[in-house]
């Protein structure tokens, strides 16, 4: 029900999407992000760092969060690592729900938490300059409309 | 116990990971911070402002009076920016 996967390779959308619940003839329902690298200025590359151990178990512990939230028969997130370049995939994510309501905000869910909570930190780098993306106070605002406590 | 660092906090540390011993009465993460940043200058420019420290114990987010043991992992980082 859960899939989470940290990898350095592609991931191809349709194949994920399909096997998000597969088979599940009560679902109605299956909301999915995918997240890409912009181009932000001659030569752009982007190397995403991550800490092994810690970002399997984040990605968990979030997927685990929305199926207490929401009734889902299926999350899925799949995050890459390494050296990306404008147009590539860097993130996956889709919950799947007997009606759309559920998957449609669970999905949301995921991507918010995840940008908060999952240990990747994102280089860029352009025209001969390099900087560490910083994080962004939208994203905590974000995440912040989902807590309970 | 073991630290880990990550992104420009590494880089202004100028280490990836290392072992360290801090004496007794250094057994929370404030503690520690606190100790790390007295550790010379690269420690204090890095360690400088709080509000872009993020630490976790043993693949947790954990922060101020959480006690740390000689036997954890401990990271440190500035706050995450994947997705």
């Amino acid at each position: 029900m859960i899939s989470i996967r940290v990898q350095a390779d592609d991931f191809d959308p349709g194949t994920e999407l399909a096997l998000v619940a597969p088979g599940d003839l009560g679902v109605g329902g299956v909301a999915s992000f995918i997240g890409l690298v912009r181009d932000f200025g001659p030569s752009s590359a982007m190397t995403l760092e991550h800490y092994p151990g810690m970002t399997e178990r984040q990605l968990q512990a979030i997927a685990e969060d929305a199926a207490g939230r929401w009734p889902l028969a299926g999350v899925r997130i799949v995050h890459r690592f390494g050296r990306l370049a404008p147009g590539d995939r860097i993130v996956f994510a889709a919950a799947a729900s007997a009606h759309r309501k559920a998957a449609f905000e669970a999905c949301e869910f995921l991507v918010d938490w995840l940008k908060t909570k999952a240990p990747f930190w994102k280089l860029e780098e352009s025209g001969g300059q390099r900087a560490w993306v910083e994080a962004k106070e939208a994203d905590d605002a974000a995440a912040q409309r989902w807590r309970v406590d | 116990m073991k630290l880990v660092y990550f992104a420009w906090l590494k880089e202004r540390i100028g280490t990836a990971e290392e072992v360290v011993a801090p004496p007794a009465g250094v057994d929370t993460v404030s503690a520690l911070l606190e100790w790390l940043r007295g550790r010379g200058p690269n420690y204090a420019l890095a360690l400088a402002n709080p509000a872009v420290i993020r630490v976790a114990v043993n693949l947790e987010y954990r922060k101020g009076d959480w006690p740390i043991r000689p036997d954890d992992e401990i990271a440190i980082f500035p706050p995450v920016t994947g997705g």
